[in-house]
């Protein structure tokens, strides 16, 4: 059972609602993934057209959690004031929160990210910061009040699954209590598989199932990996040796030179 | 009045923010408010005053990863 913020939750996948082909089948992919938590975000609704109503009760319809997140925003302030705005539309104190920091990689600023996570922690918000591995922002980002921390595996939408092996095992092995889920830039079921092997709780996907040519199969495939990554994880993966070691027993090998 | 709506330039009667957004089209939506970047609950809204110039911010629930 994966625990986030008092929560419990049966599923380790967190689940992106942009870029589907249509409502239809966002809906669909998200009942075959099994994900329990969408992310969401606040845009600019027009008076005559209200899109964002119809959005809005789509989602509530699928009776899953909601985790609002503070998408594009490069500033302390933007962030604080997009998270304060999300509290009330969706009801709820998560945020998953972004400070962009670079347009290019959408790596996120990890220092307005610690700012910006010690104003709204002590507001009473519950942040899921989207961040880098870096050990060290880590430390802060809890220090500041954090009980997630979400580090990126490679850039958002990049599909190139968990791009510093080394560092996310660091974190994982520094950070053993904290629930960690590997965010941005999972492409591939094997991807998220590998992370929960590794000993991450959770994996938050979007573009991956979303874009996918069949984006509901595509969800179904992912929540059969990190099924196969968790059991992996508790059954304790065999270690890695540089040299081989033959699985067939040697004694009683018969002599046919 | 004129008032920035969303970036575009409105003409608004209403004082207060409760009455201008009724008269934009947002009357029983779901939305949240700022007004010249400060976030505007809504249980403000009736007590918040706008004048000419200001930029409002209306969002909505919306696709997001």
């Amino acid at each position: 059972m994966l625990r986030l913020y008092e929560v419990d939750l049966s599923s380790r996948l967190l689940l992106g609602t942009a870029r589907y082909p249509s409502p239809a089948i966002l809906t669909e992919a998200v009942k075959a993934s099994g994900a329990q938590v969408v992310t969401v975000s606040l845009r600019r609704e027009s008076g005559g057209e209200r899109a964002g109503q119809g959005f809005w009760s789509l989602i509530r319809g699928l009776g899953v959690r909601v985790l609002p997140n503070t998408a594009g925003c490069h500033s302390v302030k933007e962030a604080v004031t997009t998270a304060h705005m999300g509290r009330e539309v969706f009801n709820t104190s998560w945020v998953k929160l972004e400070v962009i920091g670079e347009d290019e990689t959408l790596q996120p600023d990890v220092f307005g990210l610690v700012d910006a996570a010690r104003i709204l922690c002590k507001e009473g918000f519950e942040v899921f910061p989207y961040t880098t591995e870096d050990l060290i922002v880590a430390e802060r980002l809890l220090e500041a009040g954090c009980r997630v921390l979400m580090p990126w595996g490679s850039p958002i939408g990049s599909g190139r699954g968990l791009n510093n092996l080394f560092g996310l095992q660091t974190l994982r092995a520094r950070f053993p209590e904290v629930p960690l889920v590997v965010d941005a830039g999972i492409g591939l079921p094997s991807h998220a598989a590998q992370a929960l092997e590794l000993g991450f709780d959770a994996v938050l996907i979007n573009t991956a199932v979303s874009q996918a040519r069949d984006p509901v199969g595509m969800a179904g495939a992912f929540a059969q990996a990190l099924a196969a990554g968790r059991a992996a994880y508790e059954a304790g993966p065999m270690e890695p040796r540089d040299l081989a070691a033959p699985s067939t027993p040697l004694i009683g090998t018969a002599f046919l030179a | 009045m004129r008032i920035l709506v969303n970036g575009a330039s409105r003409e608004v009667r209403a004082a207060d923010l409760s009455g201008a957004l009724e008269e934009l089209g947002y009357g029983g939506a779901v939305v949240a408010t700022a007004v010249n970047g400060e976030f505007v609950p809504a249980t403000d809204r009736p007590a918040a005053r706008l004048t000419e110039g200001d930029r409002l911010e209306v969002l909505a629930p919306m696709q997001g990863g």
